[in-house]
């Protein structure tokens, strides 16, 4: 177990740092930093002595170094757009996008699983056929129209929840929280749906397919024939093993979810960092860029982690050779 | 065998063999296809049915816009599905969209296609380091999601651009961004099947007798690994469609003067507290028909050329 968290940590590293030289790529020559930062009347002698502070003139592996060690630090440098750093705007936006996502990761897995297992065990009932169809429209649908056919509906014509933004937020020390209040609560729900519907498909479709599989194995007719009661056979013994892979996927498209929340949060209004990177393309702000990219990979680089240390955690077949080299 | 001779033998075996046969199986895949042709005719046929060219702004009259459809109250003959805030007439852009959304969409798969099965043949035909490092790309890449890494590089393109040539490289910087971020899959599969093929007799023949390494590649395993391609090919134009409406939708992809599907929905959006709903959902419901279909053929060309379930 422990040479397998070192060897997967150490890959993360240098994952880590291959997104660490992209990201510091595109600060350093997408653009002139320093014509981004100084305004028009600033004299050649100001931004060569600007040049010089920002370390610009240093060699580029001192530079590199020193990118990766602010970076460590949460220093992303200072926005070009907005003239603030862009740790403290981070810091002002994650706690929305997190919430956002936490709800949709929880929708997804709690209304997909069950739905997965129902339609593998009832795979004839019209129930089932019906979960089945609103999942092929549910990949089909692009996100960001499910999202505006909600605001069309709920919104405008029902008029029931709100369109845009967070609603209220409660400080909690630095972190805003929108969990606390009512209009927080009503602004989150077409969000994280919206969010959590494309990955909920996903994983039903995903345990309804394994489930199937491992209903047809040996040892579940075995377990049947010794006479074991359904809810055992269906929960003891095949929901088990059904499990292995749907972690793992489920894992990966917690990452992915934070990616499709740009979509969302630009849909909804919703302040959180994907709407911030959205803008941020359009408005070329290198640094919030970058320091997005590298927040982002550090999220995947982490759940990749968990994803597969729990593998073998759950998966006793992987543990059998004592250091793990060929896992 | 003379050409005419050829193209009837092989039309004849098509029609004769497996996949044909599951084809006519399946009412699902026959409508999926049934859709596919008439957007794909439809877009191909723009200039032709459509009311005006909405790209020429000399045919379009302000005094047109939000012209609701046909069947209601203010609806005119002139604009069928009604007109968004310029006065285009929404059937019309509706038509040139889709054909923009289609091009991208077929250009990037034939990018990433092109791209994925190279690098796939490359490192499962030549192994070693070659073969490390470009799997290596892959893993890291595969572990972002395509969207991202099509945003990205998006981006990026933007950063690097002067900015009055953005509009008129926009449709291909798409092309490049969507096709970049889906060439793993290929690689990964065809890598796969090469590593299989590599070691089979008529490859070591061809070796033997000196053929060499490009032509063994090319000519010999390429055709023996294509049938897994075409599928994820098919799933990634369905894929390639909607990520070209994302980004349009985000404001990154094709410039407004030229709407694509996406962008059609998000200048859309903006009036829909309005009421006027009909900008949003026509261009919708036109995008998810065409994904709900190319998804549904994916899906069935999977099942029919999967050995397995025959």
């Amino acid at each position: 177990m422990i040479p397998l968290i070192i060897r997967r940590s150490y890959q993360s590293v240098i994952v880590m740092l291959v997104v660490a030289l992209l990201a510091f790529t595109m600060f350093r020559y997408v653009g002139d930093p320093v014509a981004m930062m100084v305004g028009q009347d600033t004299s050649l002698e100001q931004r060569e002595a600007m040049r010089v502070s920002l370390g610009l003139k240093d060699p580029v592996p001192v530079q590199f170094a020193r990118f990766v060690v602010n970076t460590a630090k949460g220093e992303f440098g200072i926005s070009y757009q907005l003239g603030r750093p862009v740790a403290e705007i981070l810091q002002e936006r994650l706690p929305a996008t997190l919430e956002l996502s936490l709800v949709a990761a929880l929708f997804a897995l709690f209304v997909g699983i069950p739905m997965g297992i129902y339609t593998a065990l009832h795979p004839q009932k019209w129930l089932s056929n019906a979960f089945l169809t609103i999942s092929l429209v549910g990949i089909s649908l692009p996100t960001f129209l499910i999202g505006i056919l909600l605001i069309l509906f709920f919104g405008v014509l029902l008029n029931w929840l709100p369109t845009f933004g967070r609603g209220d937020v409660v400080m909690l020390g630095s972190w805003s929280t929108g969990f606390l209040t009512g209009s927080g609560l009503r602004s989150l729900l077409m969000p994280a749906f919206t969010l959590g519907m494309f990955q909920l498909t996903l994983i039903m479709r995903l345990v309804r397919s394994e489930m199937l599989e491992v209903l047809l194995t040996d040892y579940i007719k075995f377990a049947r024939a010794r006479g074991l009661s359904d809810k055992a056979v269906n929960f003891g013994h095949a929901l088990k093993n059904t499990l292995v892979p749907v972690i793992t996927i489920t894992g990966l498209q917690i990452g992915s979810i934070i990616a499709f929340a740009t979509i969302t949060e630009s849909v909804f209004q919703w302040p959180g960092v994907g709407l911030m990177f959205i803008q941020a393309i359009s408005l070329v702000d290198i640094p919030i860029m970058s320091a997005y990219l590298v927040l982002v990979a550090l999220f995947f680089v982490i759940i990749n982690l968990i994803v597969d240390i729990l593998y073998h955690v759950v998966d006793p077949r992987l543990r059998v050779d004592g250091n793990g080299a060929h896992g | 065998m003379n050409i005419i001779t050829r193209v009837q033998d092989s039309l004849y075996r098509f029609f004769d063999g497996d996949v044909w046969y599951s084809f006519t199986q399946s009412k699902t895949t026959i409508i999926a296809a049934i859709v596919t042709v008439i957007l794909m005719l439809a877009s191909l046929l723009a200039p032709f049915i459509s009311v005006h060219n909405p790209f020429d702004p000399t045919n379009l009259n302000l005094m047109d816009s939000f012209t609701p459809p046909v069947w209601s109250e203010d609806g005119r003959w002139a604009f069928p599905l009604g007109s968004d805030d310029q006065g285009r007439d929404l059937y019309s852009t509706i038509l040139y969209g889709s054909r923009l959304s289609l091009f991208i969409g077929f250009a990037s798969v034939a990018f990433s296609m092109t791209l994925g099965v190279s690098l796939g043949l490359i490192a499962g035909y030549l192994g070693g380091s070659v073969d490390a490092f470009i799997m290596r790309v892959a893993d890291i890449q595969i572990s972002f999601p395509g969207i991202l890494i099509a945003l990205l590089i998006d981006g990026l393109a933007r950063a690097l651009l002067p900015g009055e040539s953005h509009d008129e490289v926009m449709v291909y910087v798409l092309i490049l961004a969507i096709g970049l971020s889906q060439w793993v899959n290929f690689a990964r599969t065809v890598r796969g099947s090469t590593m299989v093929e590599r070691n089979k007799e008529y490859v070591q023949a061809a070796r033997v007798i000196g053929v060499s390494r490009l032509f063994i590649m090319v000519r010999h395993i390429m055709p023996n690994v294509m049938g897994p391609v075409l599928v994820i090919a098919t799933i990634s134009l369905a894929v390639a469609i909607l990520s070209e409406a994302s980004l349009s939708f985000l404001g990154v992809g094709v410039p407004p003067t030229q709407p694509s599907l996406g962008t059609l929905i998000r200048i859309g959006q903006d009036f829909l507290f309005s009421g006027e709903w009909w900008i949003v959902i026509f261009p919708g419901i036109t995008l998810a028909a065409l994904v709900l279909a190319v998804n549904l053929l994916g899906d069935w060309l999977r099942d029919a050329l999967n050995p397995k379930l025959r």
